[in-house]
């Protein structure tokens, strides 16, 4: 047989797959197969998989979910260029501390950042205690909307930051030379050439901090179980009502929002894909 | 040289978000040596809560510390074989698989955990043990490491070293341990310290899986949030601290450019 | 080498998986201890053909690949025994120069004793001698380029095969090198194949040359014979510059627009020449007056692109130090002996 030592290097290709295929069908194929099926095996059947459009709680807290998720990934792309370009075009003295601070948050578990906010907008929170020494009323906003916001926006940044400033780094300095040359104020570089230029690290690094965001579960965890947005309210439905079905079903279309927006970053931009927080 | 107004304003915006990121991080420090944060540094400074905080959570900070070499060990055993499939035929399939060792990420953790808790959670004696935390870790973390193996595989002509230890007579195991793992070191090392970081960090998948006797210290920061003060939750975030500081001052190391790094040794080799 | 075969390919054609016919069935005879040199443009099929020989590929069902008298067609390159160079070396980065030459007896078994004594005699004979402990990365293009033949040739093989071993080089580099495998092919005495897409490469250094085009032997045979009488339009188009003219057949003349060429009871309607065999000739006898359209003053001899009307130029190359003008007329000819004829 003219083919043999092929034969035998796609069965050796085979037998090394093997354990990874293994595993990952076991414990994530066929769990989440069985997933999909509790979720349509519930009371209200099929059914439950548009109880996230149908059921006016749960709507809201997609909808909430979403705009929060939507606010957080505008002003985190905002900040980041401004800061991020900063850092990448200077060079100062205090820089790299600078640069320090911004990537140790990375490895920050949704919990962490919940704490870390807690203790800035907390009941004994830092901007508490300012706000209490010049206006006389501690500002408290760490176990509401607004906590979650400042909380998503400390894990983004920094993700969205590294992203913007190695992409700052591959820019052509040519094309603004030539905008400059041809009269172009610096604010009309920024719109013309750079931004543009950026729109790939722009939209993936956005995206992968929607996806992000929307199935955060920790931080919104630590700050209060009453937050309403979609990870919580599954949470809610699995332990506290043992509603299998729905909470099944609710965390499939969850899964799928946010697999659709990162697929989508790395169409636009290879592979890069967020750690969830 | 002197810097446009405009210079200091963007400095100072960024100083504003640095702040924002590091003021609570220092504040947690502090509370976490302080006699009573409520009062202040004027309180004292202790140890004791860090003393507290061991002899309440120590078990929590082993098992993370063990459930993150375990899954090491696990995803090195399967992962870096399959990243060389992945490597070596480059096709539809071994694409898709690529996507499907993503999915576990890309979908909340909340989700795998309960697909895992509906299959899986009426076996009492995986249920309750470690390994059922592992096995989530292990699909956390696998597509890290698959990748970054992956990466270095791509940058190295993979067939042609393969190629020519082939035509010297070596057989795959030689050629795959002499040959290919040697010149992957950089790829599996940094993929190892992404999986262990990720793994002692780990809290949404952790969170649904753990029991009370299985508490890993992500697990063990949320119940010291919510039930204990303020100055043991602190302590507590400055072990943790502590420990992911190395790997991260790690993981920046390596990702430097290899010049920069070759450079430095041949300093020293004078 | 002593243990040297010769090599046969009988009937090895190769169509990759995605549908691309690389090679048709060939059939191809290596003598032991020859040089043969695989020649022709990217995209032939010489570089399949040595992997198909070295057993990184296999052929198409019905082909065969003979070392010596032995059938090694099924047989996997590990166990061929053979030794490669790559176009890129591969040399492992991870290990020294010493440890690189060793790898194949290394994974043969060999005593460190013996290694090192093999080693060091390879190192010598590839004027490597104190390069052993040095790290790859540390090594000039030309340095890499004997570390991988010194690895290659270690362990003994039966057969050396080279896959464009030059190309990475830049051109003085290669003409130095090229020397010393020529001296080491001929002092080793192997069989050796070897793949370039140069054609003084491959004159200088093949006992037989095998002009490829897609995926097909043109012609096999000696540098001169290649060069002299080639066997097809491709062959001569690839080696060397050929001229090449149309006319009007007058007895044994042919007749074109600037005058006649005397050819002999071969004659035809259309010639070939080279361009070195055009002489520049008093105005007596048979001979076309040509127009110089351009003339490259080039050291060692003048380039000229001469009009020989009705749309037809040439090129000639000529050793005479006079000067040229473009515009001048110069009467040329070909000796009939230098004419080449093709279907």
């Amino acid at each position: 047989m003219s083919s043999s030592p092929a034969r035998r290097e796609a069965l050796r290709h085979m037998a090394l797959l093997l354990p990874v295929l293994t595993i990952f069908s076991a414990f994530w194929l066929l769990p989440m197969a069985r997933l999909v099926a509790v979720g349509a095996g519930g009371p209200t059947g099929i059914a439950a998989y548009w109880a996230v459009v149908t059921d006016a709680r749960y709507f809201s807290s997609l909808v909430s979910t979403i705009l929060l998720s939507a606010t957080v990934t505008l002003a985190t792309i905002v900040i980041s260029v401004i800061a991020g370009m900063f850092l990448q075009r200077n060079r100062f003295f205090g820089r790299s501390f600078l640069l320090a601070t911004l990537t140790f948050p990375l490895a920050f578990p949704g919990v962490v950042v919940g704490f870390m906010v807690i203790l800035l907008v907390g009941r004994q929170g830092f901007v508490g205690s300012i706000t209490e020494w010049l206006f006389g009323e501690k500002l408290v906003l760490a176990y509401s909307m607004a906590g979650l916001f400042l909380g998503y926006l400390y894990f983004s940044i920094p993700r969205v930051i590294l992203t913007i400033m190695a992409a700052a780094e591959k820019l052509d300095g040519a094309l603004e030379e030539a905008a400059r040359s041809l009269g172009a104020s610096p604010w009309q570089v920024i719109r013309d050439v750079i931004l543009p230029a950026l729109k790939p690290a722009l939209i993936s690094s956005g995206a992968i901090c929607f996806a992000t965001s929307m199935g955060a579960f920790g931080t919104a965890f630590t700050l209060a179980t009453k937050i309403n947005v979609l990870p919580i309210t599954i949470y809610g439905e699995f332990t506290n009502y043992a509603n299998f079905a729905l909470a099944a079903a609710l965390s499939i279309v969850l899964g799928l929002i946010t697999w659709l927006a990162l697929a989508l970053a790395r169409s636009i931009a290879g592979s890069t894909v967020a750690a969830a927080a | 040289m002197s810097r446009s107004p405009r210079f200091y304003l963007q400095l100072a915006f960024t100083v504003l978000v640095c702040a924002f990121l590091v003021v609570p991080v220092v504040l947690s420090i502090m509370a976490g040596v302080t006699e009573n944060f409520f009062i202040g540094i004027k309180s004292g400074l202790t140890l004791r809560w860090v003393v507290e905080v061991w002899s309440l959570y120590s078990k929590t900070i082993f098992l993370s510390i063990g459930i993150a070499l375990a899954t090491l060990a696990v995803t090195l055993l399967i992962g870096v074989p399959a990243a060389y499939v992945l490597a070596r035929r480059q096709n539809r399939y071994t694409r898709w698989m690529e996507e499907l060792l993503v999915l576990p990420v890309a979908v909340p953790g909340l989700a795998t955990a309960l697909a895992l808790i509906l299959l899986y959670g009426q076996f009492r004696g995986f249920r309750i043990s470690w390994s059922f935390i592992l096995v989530g870790h292990v699909l956390f973390t696998l597509p890290f490491m698959v990748r970054s193996v992956l990466a270095v595989m791509g940058a190295i002509d993979l067939k042609t070293l393969e190629d020519a230890a082939a035509s010297l007579g070596a057989s795959f195991t030689q050629r795959f341990f002499h040959v290919i793992l040697p010149n992957c070191r950089q790829g599996i090392l940094a993929g190892a310290l992404m999986v262990v970081t990720l793994s002692m960090g780990e809290f949404n998948i952790t969170w649904m899986l753990h029991t009370p006797l299985t508490m890993t210290l992500p697990v063990g920061l949320a119940d010291s949030y919510a039930s204990m003060r303020l100055e043991i939750g602190s302590a507590y975030t400055i072990i943790f601290f502590i420990m992911i500081i190395p790997l991260l001052v790690a993981m920046q190391w390596m990702s430097e450019p290899p010049n920069v790094r070759a450079r430095a040794r041949k300093k020293q080799h004078g | 080498m002593d243990n040297t075969v010769g090599i046969r390919l009988a009937g090895c054609g190769k169509t990759f998986a995605d549908g691309t016919r690389a090679l048709e069935r060939v059939d191809l005879d290596i003598n032991p201890g020859e040089t043969v040199v695989l020649l022709g443009p990217s995209g032939c099929g010489k570089t399949t053909m040595l992997r198909i020989i070295a057993g990184l590929e296999q052929p198409d069902a019905g082909g065969r690949v003979l070392f010596g008298g032995e059938d090694v067609t099924l047989l996997p390159i590990e166990q061929r025994h053979v030794g490669m160079v790559f176009q890129s070396y591969a040399l492992f980065p991870n290990m020294s120069v010493a440890e690189n030459i060793a790898y194949g007896l290394r994974v043969r078994g060999m005593d460190a004793a013996q290694k090192k004594q093999r080693v060091d005699e390879m190192l010598s004979m590839m004027h490597l001698d104190s390069f052993a402990e040095r790290q790859i990365d540390q090594l000039s293009g030309g340095q890499r380029q004997r570390v991988a033949l010194a690895r290659a040739l270690a362990v003994r093989p039966r057969v050396l095969l080279l896959d464009e071993p030059l190309t990475a080089l830049d051109a003085k580099l290669r003409e130095s090198l090229r020397a010393e495998i020529d001296r080491l092919l001929r002092s080793l005495k192997i069989t050796a194949v070897y793949v370039t897409h140069d054609q003084s490469e491959a004159m200088a250094l093949g006992d037989r040359i095998a002009v490829m085009d897609h995926g097909r032997i043109a012609q096999i045979g000696s540098p001169r014979d290649i060069y002299y009488r080639p066997a097809t339009r491709f062959v001569a188009d690839f080696i060397g510059s050929m001229n090449r003219v149309r006319g009007s057949v007058e007895g044994e003349h042919l007749r074109l627009a600037s005058g006649r060429l005397h050819v002999g009871p071969r004659v035809r309607a259309e010639v070939l020449f080279r361009p070195e065999d055009v002489r520049i000739v008093d105005s007596g006898g048979a001979h076309l007056q040509a127009r110089i359209v351009n003339a490259f003053f080039l050291g060692d001899h003048t380039r000229l692109i001469l009009d020989l009307g009705d749309a037809q130029t040439i090129i000639a190359e000529t050793v005479e130090r006079r000067e040229f003008r473009p515009g001048d007329l110069v009467p040329v000819t070909v000796d009939a002996a230098a004419l080449l004829f093709l279907d």
